[in-house]
């Protein structure tokens, strides 16, 4: 079947190509669904991109009001008329004004289309909404009948027709419009979710074609309808073995030396307060000042308030905005539905074309949705990161108390690399540890290391690891403190017992002193009596020969003499 | 025999609304049964209600569809009345007499 291509983002996929060329389609939806703006885009897009001049049929706004709504997603549709691609042709039906005397037909209606069409050759014709004729005209009889000649007329024309109508209690349309029109219907929907609007789009029917049957979101953005779709995403995006530095070096130690892969997702999960936005801000500040440029989508802060905080912590974002490397996207996560966040960003991350995106908290977000819409959403925003090769980093806020790991459940098969900040409390401080819990495609650190932030920036230390277990902070100080100090301790103490050693030796060689002194003055006395026996005994010799002398002893005393033996008296 | 034309009643002064002439526009769109029928019953009630103070204009919309914008015409048959004033739109092939009478606000004058 030949299709007519919208030109509307996603819508083309959705439906294979577009609408079916040469036949009518119904768009139907409650009031401020995007009915109107569909058709136009449409119609606008037909003839701007596609060469193919439309009739806008409308029954309820006026020229002027078409052309000042259609201009506020960025379609010069006055322009387009004055060159005669687009016929603008407003129907007013007052009925008060109209009295029914009797048979009549819509001949006049379609006298007037077929004229709008003659025209300018159009291709594509919109009548928005046809219902209001069930409001003019009392026969409703009459008008069935004429809107089955009405879509007959507009097939055998070949047009590819788009027709709105409300969305109706129990049917799709308020009066039955889908009877008519059988081969392709689209269902818009706006539904409100914990006060946040979303705008959903689902092909009901699609006659002798292929089409995604889900519901797919879809928002009105400055620059017309984009649809996402989920189908379209795959796993065979390409992946790079680049690697990017986190801008911290002792980071890229744990994560294989290298820091991460290009085009890689990564989540940062923390406590609050542990300094999330702070490694994010590094992340970027090492990417942009390389040269490559960094999308930093905010959902908690302002940009100048994180510049402004960053300063503080010595990153200097603020040249690199300036320099066209760095753009910050700020948004409150309440302002609009998790798709309109998610297409916000495909818009930024398409126009700015960053290396990295940065997206601060992706926790946020789940506030704007529920956990699948967000774990959906998150898959899609990876999968459109990774394949344009575009390396995302996303920090998430934990709260404390809960299991770290447990809340990340959903997001974390999604991630190839996974770090953790945690607190840790202990001895009257808070201290920060950082680990890596996993990092798919390299050899990572298992240690845990202390995270400090100082106003030089972010640096990683390492724990203490002792016999009283992982100590960080000040305790981690006071445990080395205290080892120095026992260092100290036992060195004063070596040095005193050498000392004291010392003096025992020099005692001891004193005493040998004394010892030797008293030896030697032993054998000096022993010398000395040697000498005096010496002595005595020559004395008492020469005593006793002078005795004997003087006694007048004979010198050889004979054998048996008498008397005691006297000195020899020498002559 | 009524292709776009004026359709003047015979001259006759009335007495009670002397200056006042009824400006009535038929829109049709080809000679339909509906159309012609449309017709005559537009001349039958003008011959005797308004008493040559009409004039009628048929207008073909097969032969000037541009003029369809104007009057924000839908249906065909489609009579309009442009004076005296408000306008006011009747459609269908003005079979019933008295509704074409209400609708043209000729009651009165009955």
């Amino acid at each position: 079947m030949p299709k007519c291509p919208t030109g509307i983002q996603g819508l083309d996929e959705i439906t294979g190509g577009g609408l079916p060329r040469g036949r009518p389609t119904l768009v139907c939806g409650g009031a401020g669904c995007g009915k109107t703006l569909l058709a136009a885009e449409f119609l606008v897009r037909g003839a701007a991109q596609f060469c193919e001049p439309g009739v806008f049929m409308s029954f309820e706004e006026t020229d002027a009001e078409l052309k000042a709504n259609v201009a506020s997603l960025g379609f010069d549709l006055a322009s387009l008329v004055r060159r005669k691609k687009i016929v603008l042709d407003y129907v007013h039906i007052e009925r008060s004004e109209i009295h029914e005397t009797g048979e009549y037909d819509l001949e006049g209606l379609f006298v007037r289309l077929n004229h709008a069409i003659d025209s300018i050759g159009a291709r594509r014709v919109v009548l928005d909404t046809l219902e209001a004729l069930f409001a003019g005209l009392p026969n409703e009889a009459i008008l069935r009948a004429e809107l089955r000649r009405l879509f007959r007329w507009l097939k055998d024309k070949a047009v590819t027709a788009v027709i709105t109508a409300e969305r109706g209690r129990e049917q799709l349309t308020r009066h039955g419009l889908e009877e008519y029109v059988s081969d392709c219907v689209i269902l818009l929907d706006h539904r409100i979710n914990d006060q946040i609007a979303t705008r959903h789009l689902r092909v009901v029917k699609y006659r002798g074609a292929m089409h995604g049957t889900n519901e797919f979101p879809f928002l009105i953005g400055d620059d017309g309808l984009s649809v996402l779709p989920i189908t379209s995403l795959g796993l065979n995006h390409k992946v790079s073995n680049e690697r990017i530095s986190t801008g911290i070096p002792r980071l890229d130690a744990m994560l294989g030396s290298r820091g991460f892969f290009r085009g890689s997702s990564i989540l940062l999960t923390g406590t609050p307060g542990t300094g999330k936005t702070s490694v994010g801000a590094s992340f970027a500040q090492a990417v942009a000042r390389r040269g490559d440029r960094v999308l930093f989508f905010s959902f908690e802060e302002s940009p100048n308030q994180i510049i402004r905080n960053m300063h503080s912590i010595g990153l200097r974002l603020e040249p690199l905005v300036q320099r066209g490397l760095l753009r910050f996207h700020a948004a409150r996560p309440t302002l609009c539905g998790l798709e309109m966040h998610l297409a916000t960003m495909f818009k930024e991350i398409v126009e700015f074309q960053p290396a990295v995106v940065v997206v601060d908290p992706i926790t946020s977000l789940l506030t704007a949705g529920t956990d699948s819409e967000t774990k959906g959403m998150v898959t899609r925003l990876i999968d459109f990161l990774k394949g344009g090769q575009v390396t995302s980093f996303f920090t998430s806020l934990t709260h404390g108390g809960q299991a770290l790991q447990q809340s990340e459940i959903a997001m974390s098969s999604l991630m190839d690399s996974w770090l953790l900040l945690q607190d840790f409390e202990g001895n009257g401080e808070r201290n920060r540890l950082l680990y890596v819990l996993k990092a798919r495609g390299m050899a990572h650190s298992n240690q845990v290391r202390e995270f400090l932030i100082s106003n030089r920036g972010i640096d990683l230390m390492d724990v203490y690891i002792g016999p009283s277990g992982v100590l960080t902070g000040a305790s981690r100080a006071a445990q080395t403190a205290r080892e120095k100090a026992e260092a100290l301790a036992s060195q004063q103490e070596a040095a005193r017992r050498k000392r004291e050693l010392q003096r025992k030796r020099a005692a001891l060689e004193r005493q040998i002193g004394g010892l030797r002194s008293e030896h030697e003055a032993g054998s000096e006395e022993l010398r000395r009596i040697d000498e005096q026996v010496g002595l005595q005994t020559r004395l008492l010799t020469t005593e006793r020969t002078e005795l004997g002398r003087l006694r007048h002893a004979d010198v050889p005393v004979a054998a048996g003499a008498r008397g005691k033996p006297k000195p020899k008296k020498r002559k | 025999m009524m292709k776009n034309r004026t359709v003047k009643g015979p001259e006759s002064g009335s007495r009670r609304q002397p200056a006042k002439l009824w400006q009535l526009r038929l829109y049709v769109a080809g000679q339909t049964p509906k159309s012609l029928a449309a017709f005559s019953n537009l001349k039958k009630i003008c011959e005797s209600h308004l008493n040559g103070r009409y004039r009628i204009e048929v207008i073909d919309l097969v032969e000037q569809p541009q003029l369809s914008k104007g009057d924000q015409i839908l249906a065909i048959p489609t009579l309009v009345r442009k004076l005296p004033q408000p306008v006011r739109k009747i459609i269908g092939d003005l079979s019933d007499t008295n509704r074409v009478l209400v609708g043209l606000d000729l009651r009165a004058d009955d």
